[in-house]
């Protein structure tokens, strides 16, 4: 290790990565760190797969026959903090990491120390997070959205555990953030203006904006919950003049920016490959930057539809539902310049296309089911049954995991340098498409019925849905298998890759060779 | 690496590792400790896991920006860097106000509706008929259930303490903005000067603020437990005063580079970067008093 800045510094740059395991603890290259977040999203995507593996096996039958209830509450707990914070957030980062140097045209990431610290930090909070499993009382069992007084009064020790792991994933989020504004801010190629920046570059810094300005009030609403359980605060007790709500009113203040951060990538990586599978510009490319800055603006101010079965004033409830639909409006031109894009185009069906195409398709049906949670008045009847979750998980899983997956196959080449297995490729699309709608489909339904969330038992007139719901999770499970299989065999060999695998694939990171080298753009490149 | 390579790339680096290791250590030493304590275990382990995470975290901010300032000083950073540095403070600082407004959102909160409901004002919630002899008042000076949350029998008026401090504090942005514009002219006798008296007033601020607390816990009542004006009231000034305290240390170790002679009068970015961080602080406070105090 040379912390020392001398002039060979810069001599090394012309050498390759180091040798063994100080490459990946000590680096400060966008694309090491990049490939360490998407390793560790993908370890947490398995990991928190395992729990709703357990959580579907549980709901196999109706009766409890495989969990305590007490084990399944945390299970859920833990599946939806580890899939949020631990998969679909890192991946993005990794994404992010790998492709906003290469699309801007900079050497790296504009701090790449702080980069790896925020890398770091992740597993150190996930360590905490995942220990406290073994704790004394158990993990979190409250929920992903730690309602108080559930989280407070009634949580098991370990809460203050995952408190802490949560300010250290905070940590992580806004360092990796200020980095990815700096970056696009500060290092774009001469000639980049913003509105030639590519979708992705303007998707992820709105999305940055989002992480620096909600995360930190994340970590002020556990800081209240760490005070209230640790302190003798009131904040959220009712009887020293606090109130629940006001947690609900803080968490989802952070939690609907939030969910927007999941899924504004995905929007620019599709924005990407929906034009190079349909050989054609991308349709509407302005509106498309309004569009998602519209969304990011708007997710400030919808926070209470989440909570409006908990007692708001009806004049809340009318706002927050009215502004919740106007959220349709940008993601419907959104939608539509997608669809404007393929129309007659010449269009091929590549594994990146199909989950393009997939995540087009799926995520307006979550996006449909949105809007019916949005009215007021229905929301009374599906808060909390699994219409939510149905909904919720048509956002995040083909949504934002089928927006990872296009990305990485669309960009794997670049990374490695070999095509990987079209046919394989295509197999897990199809599994993972069928598995998902078998899986949750029938939760609609469910829901409607009048089916509760987060318990693990339900009467009998549910257990058919429940049975083929659990077919298809355990399908969707098992073929995440096949994608590992996939990458592992991509990277080891294959067809060689050009530099542009993708013959309609514009964009700065197609100039450079495949495998991108070790360092790129050392010396900026001159955009027209 | 090119001739007209402008924009400097650090090599390996171990500081982001050992600061992983440093706060992990630290903050689980902190978890430790409270849970520890709380169901009546031993806490010595806890304790030193936080000591020896602590020591890790100060040997890494020595050595980390120890490194940087030197990189800085051997011209390794090009104005490009220097502009990444800005972007850097300035989200980091809108980080921190992010921060601050989730409490002062509560705050807000617990003001407007909270405490009327619990008074039963309007049919807007069903909390009024949880304590029907409830009085809403603000100051909080009683609380719906005074036996989990004994109310203070008063609060720190604005127009004491309170104000001296806002002098103080103000006067000390307006003595950091001096430091600054001496260091532009390159009078360096004057920065030191000037510097000094600035941290020389946060010191005075944090006494005060000390001084304040003992009063609040000793003579009032009014501390943590006494109900959600307690909560608000500490939460909010004591996140304030542990960000002065850290902006002190950064003016303080702002002074020290001046001393050993570092930056220039038109290369001080370290500087100003501590001297926005004052600024802030100075702002924050300025909402704190006229809502936490005043109104």
């Amino acid at each position: 290790m040379s912390a020392v800045a001398d002039t060979h510094a810069q001599d090394d740059h012309h050498h390759g990565p180091a040798k063994g395991i100080t490459r990946w603890l000590l680096t400060t290259n966008h694309k090491d760190i990049g490939s360490m977040y998407l390793i560790f999203s993908f370890t947490m995507f398995l990991l928190g797969g395992a729990m709703a593996m357990v959580i579907r096996a549980e709901l196999f039958q109706p009766g409890l026959q495989i969990v305590e209830p007490e084990f399944f509450n945390q299970m859920t707990t833990m599946h939806g903090l580890i899939m949020v914070f631990g998969a679909v957030m890192p991946a993005f980062v990794g994404l992010a990491n790998w492709m906003l140097p290469l699309m801007v045209g900079a050497p790296d990431m504009a701090l790449p120390r702080m980069n790896n610290w925020s890398f770091w930090l992740l597993p150190c909070a996930f360590l905490i997070l995942v220990s406290t499993l073994f704790m004394e009382g158990g993990a979190p069992n409250f929920g992903w959205t730690f309602y108080a007084p559930l989280s407070t009064t009634y949580g098991p020790p370990s809460t203050t555990f995952f408190i802490f792991a949560v300010h250290i994933m905070g940590v992580s989020s806004i360092m990796g953030a200020i980095n990815v504004i700096a970056t696009i801010l500060n290092m774009r190629a001469p000639g980049m203006t913003l509105m030639k920046m590519p979708l992705f570059v303007w998707t992820w810094l709105i999305t940055a904006f989002l992480l620096i300005a909600v995360m930190p009030v994340l970590a002020g609403v556990v800081t209240m919950m760490l005070m209230d359980i640790n302190f003798g605060t009131s904040f959220f007790d009712a009887s020293g003049g606090g109130d629940p709500v006001l947690f609900q009113h803080v968490f989802w203040f952070f939690g609907h920016p939030e969910v927007y951060i999941m899924i504004l990538p995905a929007f620019g990586a599709v924005s990407h490959i929906i034009p190079a599978f349909s050989r054609k510009p991308l349709f509407g490319y302005a509106s498309m930057v309004y569009a998602v800055g519209a969304i990011a603006l708007l997710s400030f101010v919808v926070w209470a539809h989440h909570m409006f079965t908990v007692g708001i004033p009806i004049a809340g409830q009318l706002f927050f539902m009215y502004a919740t639909m106007l959220i349709a409006v940008p993601t419907g031109v959104k939608v539509f310049n997608w669809v404007a894009t393929m129309f007659r185009g010449s269009l091929t069906f590549e594994a990146p296309m199909l989950f393009a195409v997939a995540f087009v398709i799926l995520f307006t049906i979550g996006g449909f089911s949105g809007l019916m949670l949005a009215i007021a008045p229905a929301d009374f009847q599906y808060h909390d049954t699994y219409f939510v979750v149905a909904h919720f998980h048509y956002v995040l899983v083909p949504g934002a995991i089928f927006g990872i997956f296009a990305s990485a196959y669309f960009w794997l080449p670049k990374w490695t340098g070999h095509m990987y297995d079209e046919t394989l490729a295509k197999t897990h699309f199809w599994l993972s498409f069928v598995g998902m709608n078998l899986a949750f489909f029938p939760m609609h339904f469910l829901g409607l019925a009048g089916m509760p969330r987060r318990i693990p038992d339900y009467a009998l007139q549910f257990a058919d849905f429940n049975m083929v719901s659990s077919i298809g999770a355990f399908m969707f499970g098992a073929t995440q298998i096949l994608f590992l299989v996939i990458v592992v065999k991509c990277v080891r060999g294959g067809e060689k890759a050009s530099a542009k695998p993708w013959d309609g694939a514009e964009g700065l990171e197609w100039t450079v060779p495949s495998p991108a080298p070790y360092h790129t753009f050392s010396t900026p490149p001159e955009v027209k | 690496m090119a001739e007209n390579q402008t924009y400097y790339v650090p090599e390996q680096s171990k500081w982001p590792i050992v600061a992983t290791v440093g706060l992990g250590v630290m903050l689980y030493g902190v978890a430790a400790i409270m849970v520890n304590g709380k169901e009546g275990n031993s806490t010595t382990g806890s304790w030193i896991m936080f000591w020896v995470g602590s020591a890790i975290m100060v040997y890494m901010l020595f050595g980390w920006f120890g490194n940087v300032i030197k990189e800085s000083r051997s011209g390794l950073y090009s104005p490009q860097m220097d502009r990444s540095f800005r972007w850097g403070m300035s989200w980091f600082i809108f980080s921190e106000v992010m921060f601050f407004a989730a409490f002062f959102g509560a705050l807000f909160y617990a003001r407007v509706f909270a405490i009327p409901w619990l008074g039963g004002e309007g049919d807007r919630g069903s909390s009024n008929m949880l304590w029907e002899g409830f009085q809403a008042t603000w100051p909080l000076i009683n609380t719906p259930d005074p036996d989990s949350y004994p109310a203070p029998e008063g609060v720190i008026g604005p127009w004491g303490l309170p104000l001296i401090n806002t002098i103080l504090l103000v006067t000390s942005s307006f003595t950091v903005t001096v430091a600054h514009h001496a260091l532009k002219e390159n009078n360096r006798q004057k920065v030191k000067t000037w510097l000094t008296a600035t941290i020389a007033l946060a010191l005075v601020f944090v006494c005060v603020q000390g001084y304040e607390y003992v009063h609040a816990y000793r003579d009032l009542g009014l501390t943590l437990e006494s109900g959600i004006y307690g909560s608000t009231f500490f939460m909010l000034t004591g996140f304030h005063g542990a960000h002065v305290i850290l902006g002190t240390l950064m003016l303080f170790i702002m002074l020290l580079r001046i001393r050993k002679g570092h930056f220039t009068a038109d290369n001080h970015f370290g500087f100003e970067a501590a001297a926005w961080y004052w600024h802030f602080v100075d702002v924050v406070w300025l909402g704190l008093f006229v809502f936490v105090y005043v109104i």
